[in-house]
């Protein structure tokens, strides 16, 4: 189970951080979001994986850390509201803007060496 | 009353922003404005209140909702904590009296923000727990990328967008090097991550070094640290100057961090983790000095030039804290203070004098003498006495003595050169500014503007900042030795494990 959410973790990361390199907004916002689905998953793991156990004391003979879970909550909250800002920033600065580039605009071919 | 003091500068600003939004603030702009005003006041009272009380009876924690420490979050106040939350607070009622000149009404919901911003600072300073610290930061961040957009064009939602693309990615680092250190020492409180972290041993070991080093990356970023500066020019010059003065002590927080987790957590006692961040701090802040003033002789408009300083500023308080002794930490405490209230100070004035320069606005170039030459010439003076680090005033007290606390170290000798050269880079580069824009005119006769004359509002806010400097030189003695017993405090391990989780025991 663990090799398993691991590379789950990995490949979401390795997604995440390709998609936020790349020079338009749209796969960059996708990027952040991939990035952090990952660290909620990594956040909800430092708990250690366990089956059968309630977070909840008294329910079960063995009890899961229920900090990790509070822990994921506050940063689901907080990434949502942050990915929200994020989208209506980059619908914006491509109606300011005229392009959906990061930089602002789109670089020629004269310039390629400077995007 | 007094128990709760602890929390008032969390809470105060928390309520000013609501009761900012509701009516009848929300609808009549004299009202807003006054509220705005008074409640930033009232916010720096409970914070000097505060300050008094930790000097008088020594540091104390709040534990929120009654939940005891490890378990529960707690607030820690001590001296270092409260000096900077007072900092802030009085930035923030400078920032909201000078937008009442008019401003905050180039967009919507300024003096909201502006409290909210105060709130994650001030949360940020003086929370004592790490998770709580991510959260601030949070709060802080979304308040600033707002106050960003205020009243901007399109550079500025340029600068916007990837100044928020960059801090997203900073706090998604930020969960995983917490989870990191969570998996690792059981708790997120950080006087108990400092006691648990002497007993690590085997791969635990690594893994909590990883966390550590991951927790330096973002507060490098949020302090702007070579090479995760690059985003603070542009940021800053772009966002209205009302805001990058506010936006001043934000670098301040990813520089107060380190010095909390570097000296706290990975401290004298944290075993074959002690000092591990010290030898990056150390070459990243110099290079951060030389690229800021590198940067400060490069710009075109005073803004970017305060921009500038703010990166030089940030790289000599790393440098400081890479030292970690007490005598440097007592010298970046006294260094910290100077440098926000001088760089807010510049941000203003550039503001003032762009706003009187019509066309050229702040713009380093030949144009229009500005309406008031003696008053902002004046407060450029001192202002850029103070920045360069010239006696009389208080940056000539911060420069020696943080040459003096770096003189023992090893590579001293290194950061007196790479220091005092860069401070005559700055004092090129400012003076130049200086005497292109107050001093060579283009007197054509040709526009029939209205002269623009300061507004009283924006005049009191910038002396409240700019006053900050001299008064740090009459009263030196008292604000040093007060930064000497903060700093001792910040160094004390055990006094602060006891503190923290003493009621626990």
């Amino acid at each position: 189970m663990e090799i398993l959410y691991a590379s789950c973790v990995g490949l979401l990361v390795a997604c995440g951080v390709f998609l936020i390199l790349r020079s338009r907004t749209f796969p960059v916002v996708l990027g952040l979001t991939m990035l952090s689905y990952a660290v909620n998953l990594f956040l909800f793991a430092s708990g250690r994986l366990t089956l059968n156990k309630a977070a909840v004391l008294g329910y079960s003979s063995d009890y899961a850390d229920p900090l990790p879970q509070a822990l994921v909550l506050t940063a689901i909250v907080i990434g949502f509201a942050m990915t929200a800002f994020v989208v209506i920033l980059a619908i914006r600065g491509r109606a300011d803007l005229g392009n959906d580039h990061v930089n602002g605009q789109v670089p020629t071919n004269n310039n390629k060496g400077k995007a | 009353m007094i128990q709760h003091l602890t929390s008032l500068p969390v809470l105060l600003p928390m309520l000013a922003g609501v009761i900012l939004l509701m009516p009848p603030c929300g609808k009549n702009k004299q009202i807003r404005r006054f509220s705005s005003v008074a409640l930033s006041f009232i916010t720096l009272l409970a914070s000097v209140l505060l300050l008094v009380q930790v000097k008088e009876m020594g540091s104390t924690t709040y534990a929120i909702g009654d939940w005891q420490a490890p378990f529960g979050i707690v607030l820690f106040a001590d001296p270092l904590s409260t000096l900077l939350v007072s900092l802030t607070s009085l930035l923030g009622l400078t920032c909201a009296l000078y937008a009442c000149a008019g401003d905050d009404e180039k967009g919507s919901f300024y003096h909201p923000l502006l409290h909210f911003l105060v709130l994650g600072v001030n949360g940020a300073f003086l929370t004592g727990d790490a998770f709580n610290l991510f959260v601030f930061f949070e709060v802080l961040l979304i308040a600033s990328y707002s106050l960003l957009m205020h009243g901007g064009d399109k550079h500025n939602t340029r600068a916007a967008l990837q100044y928020v693309i960059m801090n997203l990615v900073g706090s998604a680092i930020f969960l995983i090097a917490l989870g990191i250190l969570y998996g690792v020492l059981g708790t997120l409180n950080m006087a108990d991550m400092a006691n648990k972290i002497t007993n690590l041993q085997g791969d635990d070991v690594y893994l909590a070094k990883i966390g550590g080093l991951l927790l330096l990356v973002v507060f490098a970023l949020k302090g702007a640290l070579l090479p995760l500066h690059l985003w603070l020019p542009n940021t800053y010059a772009t966002a209205m100057p009302v805001v990058a003065a506010l936006f001043a002590i934000m670098t301040k927080v990813g520089v107060y961090s380190m010095m909390r987790v570097y000296t706290l957590i990975f401290g004298d006692e944290a075993g074959e983790l002690s000092h591990m961040a010290q030898s990056w701090l150390w070459w990243l802040a110099l290079a951060t000095i030389v690229m800021g003033a590198i940067g400060v002789l490069a710009s075109k408009d005073m803004r970017k030039l305060v921009a500038n300083l703010v990166i030089v500023s940030v790289g000599t308080l790393v440098a400081l804290v890479a030292v970690q002794t007490e005598e440097a930490s007592a010298a970046a405490i006294f260094y910290l203070v100077h440098s926000t209230l001088v760089t807010a100070a510049l941000f203003l004035l550039a503001d003032m004098i762009g706003i009187q320069r019509g066309k050229v606005a702040d713009r380093i170039t030949i144009g229009r003498p500005v309406t008031q030459p003696i008053l902002l010439g004046g407060a450029f003076a001192i202002a850029a006495i103070t920045v360069i680090g010239m006696p009389p005033l208080s940056g000539f007290i911060g420069k020696v003595w943080l040459l003096r606390a770096t003189f023992e170290s090893e590579y001293g000798a290194i950061f007196w050169g790479l220091y005092l050269l860069a401070s005559l880079a700055l004092l090129v580069g400012i003076s130049k500014a200086g005497s292109t824009v107050f001093w060579h005119h283009q007197n054509k006769g040709q526009d029939n503007v209205e002269p623009v004359k300061a507004h009283k509002y924006q005049i009191s806010a910038l002396l409240i900042v700019l006053l900050g400097s001299p008064l740090m030189v009459i009263f030196a003695g008292n604000m040093s030795e007060y930064a000497i017993e903060a700093a001792k405090q910040l160094h004390d391990f055990s006094a602060n494990i006891s503190v923290v989780l003493g009621e626990a025991k």
